[in-house]
């Protein structure tokens, strides 16, 4: 095995790919606002159906409350999909907003990682990520579940709500 | 390959090692290193074939000696270009056992296919006069595919559908990938008008039982149009001895240049269909009123053409034909039950057929607890190029119940050492994901 196929498939993307984190489609919740999202990679045929839940608060205290999705693809879409649960669950937008730029960053960096420290250690397990840059095939399947993160935000309503946090 | 350097062997065998080794190094992209100095193994020849000294030296030879516009301008370049260009149009006409008249060039095979579709739909829009009223199609009438299609030969016939009120059908797939021919008599009535089909799939490998869908169509009158993508580069393909009414293949697949690929239809037909692409160079007298177009295949070849191509397509099937198609067929049909050993691998399983009886060096698969996309990168780490997705054939996928497959596929240069290196590469991919 070369060192860039070990960089890309890190102890941390296999045993999330195997184990992942909030797989399974979760029940809206009272009062909450919910957005599904359903994203297909053509190419590959990697999918995902993933609904947020959103708990609504005053400015900053809008929270994601919850992710829960279901898909099928490659070990690199669906460990993205579980890092990128564990990262935004219990996060105000702003904070989900930041992360999802960085791991943008992140995936656009060509292998370099980033230089910003602080982006990184938000991103924790997300840093793994760093060698499927290299492999530009490989990055849309790490977006997948950012995709379908950002588009359920959209539809769940929450976005254009994000200074309000009224449960209409 | 040039005939000075490799005698022909005797027509029935495959290729001796010299010739092999002869015709690889015809192909200077193979000789090349890949991720940190693997040598290249490509098994992705269906998706695209390499291509041999002779077709690039015919498009850089084009350019520097003859370019010009074809059938157009009396100067001394265009009449050297227009030769070219027709005598490439005659080499890929017998490469196919067709007529110069009967080959219309296209920009590949989703093209020729497409347009085959679009004349149905202007003569059911009532373009083309009285001999066009044949390919009118109405409400009811019925197109039938097969479950293996390549979205190329499924999509515009859903279009077409669309647009005519035509209803598709079609014939399913069995476990083996075979074309299901049990409701052969259900599915083909009196109602069909088009039997559009794959000779061979590009998932499964498997050939299509040709002679059973054109006897089918022919009992109820229906046109047959055969997708030759997959078949005219691996076996010797003879349209008229198919009996198939259309074919359609791309120059890319068969060690041509890309943007360019060819229709075949019965002259007949082609006489009596309406344009479809309009505008220079397809055209009798033009006024402001009306346009009267020109006779085939220069109807069907609207603007300025992919002349460069054209030439390289026709040498690549003077390459083919010199080579002699029954023994690239032998090689490959080696080359198909090396593939096939990779069923012997834990945990690999093949979609399509098992035994290299009728069925190509195209083998998909899948390999229990890894994605298809895990297992290419894998592959790819060794200097292996596989193909992964669903390879444009969805409802085929659908039909095994997988999203995704790897594909290996093979051509005339691929070695069995190749094949073996795959085999070793592949037997390690479960160990790396912890699949085992
Ligand atoms: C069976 C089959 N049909 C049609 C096509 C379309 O060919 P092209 O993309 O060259 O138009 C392909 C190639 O992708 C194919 O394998």
């Amino acid at each position: 095995m070369s060192s860039s196929l070990e960089q890309m498939y890190q102890q941390v993307i296999l045993d999330h790919a195997k184990h992942p984190h909030g797989r399974g489609l979760a029940e809206p919740v009272e009062g909450h606002l919910g957005g599904e999202s359903h994203q297909v990679n053509p190419t590959c045929g990697d999918e995902v159906t993933l609904r947020v839940d959103v708990a609504p608060g005053p400015g900053r205290d809008t929270v994601v409350s919850g992710v829960s999705w279901e898909g099928e693809g490659c070990s690199i879409s669906q460990a993205s999909v579980s890092v990128m649960t564990e990262l935004v669950t219990g996060r105000n937008l702003a904070d989900v907003r930041r992360l999802d730029e960085a791991f943008h960053a992140l995936m656009g960096s060509r292998g370099k990682g980033l230089d910003d420290e602080a982006s990184l250690d938000a991103l924790g397990d997300g840093e793994a990520f760093t060698g499927v840059s290299q492999y530009p095939a490989r990055i849309k399947c790490a977006l997948l579940g950012w995709a379908a993160l950002k588009d359920s935000l959209a539809r769940s309503g929450a976005l254009a709500d994000s200074t309000g946090g009224t449960d209409d | 390959m040039t005939t000075d350097t490799v005698r022909p062997a005797p027509a029935d065998d495959g290729l001796t090692a010299s010739e092999l080794a002869a015709v690889r190094a015809d192909f200077p992209l193979l000789g090349r290193t890949v991720r940190g100095g693997r040598p290249l193994v490509y098994l992705d020849s269906a998706a695209t074939s390499q291509k041999p000294n002779v077709v690039l030296e015919a498009e850089v030879e084009f350019y520097e000696q003859r370019n010009a516009a074809v059938h157009r301008g009396a100067h001394q370049l265009a009449e050297e270009a227009t030769e070219a260009f027709e005598s490439a149009r005659s080499a890929v006409a017998s490469f196919v056992g067709a007529d110069d008249g009967e080959i219309v060039w296209t920009p590949g095979a989703t093209a020729a296919l497409n347009l085959v579709a679009y004349a149905f739909s202007n003569a059911t829009a009532g373009r083309g006069g009285a001999e066009a009223v044949r390919f009118r199609l109405a409400p009811g009438d019925e197109i039938v595919v097969t479950e293996a299609e390549h979205h190329a030969n499924l999509v515009p016939w859903q279009e077409l559908c669309a647009r005519t009120g035509a209803v598709l059908r079609w014939l399913g797939v069995d476990d083996d990938g075979r074309i299901d021919l049990s409701d052969l008599g259900t599915v083909i009535t009196e109602r069909t008008r088009i039997v559009a089909f794959g000779h061979v799939s590009n998932v499964t490998g498997a050939v299509a039982p040709v002679a059973e869908l054109v006897d089918a169509a022919r009992r109820v009158g229906a046109y047959t149009v055969l997708d030759a993508c997959q078949s005219v580069p691996h076996l010797p393909v003879d349209v008229r001895a198919l009996g198939v009414d259309f074919a359609a293949f791309s120059a890319h697949k068969m060690l041509g240049p890309t943007g360019v690929g060819a229709l075949y239809a019965r002259r007949e037909l082609l006489e009596a269909m309406p344009p479809v692409t309009t505008g220079g160079s397809m055209v009798e007298v033009v006024t402001m009123e009306a346009t009267t177009y020109a006779p085939p295949p220069q109807r069907f070849e609207a603007g300025t053409q992919m002349v460069a191509q054209a030439v390289g397509m026709g040498v690549a099937a003077e390459w083919l034909g010199e080579l002699g198609m029954s023994r690239v067929a032998r090689h490959e049909q080696e080359l198909a039950t090396e593939l096939l050993r990779m069923a012997e691998i834990p945990g690999v399983r093949v979609v399509g057929p098992t035994d290299a009886e009728d069925r190509l060096a195209v083998v998909s698969f899948v390999v229990d607890g890894v994605h298809a996309h895990d297992v290419s990168q894998v592959l790819d780490d060794s200097g292996i190029a596989v193909r992964t997705g669903h390879h444009c054939a969805q409802p085929l996928h659908r039909r095994f119940g997988v999203a995704a497959t790897t594909r290996a596929s093979a051509s005339v240069y691929t070695t069995v050492e190749e094949i073996a290196a795959f085999r070793e590469a592949l037997t390690g991919v479960r160990a790396f994901f912890g699949a085992e």
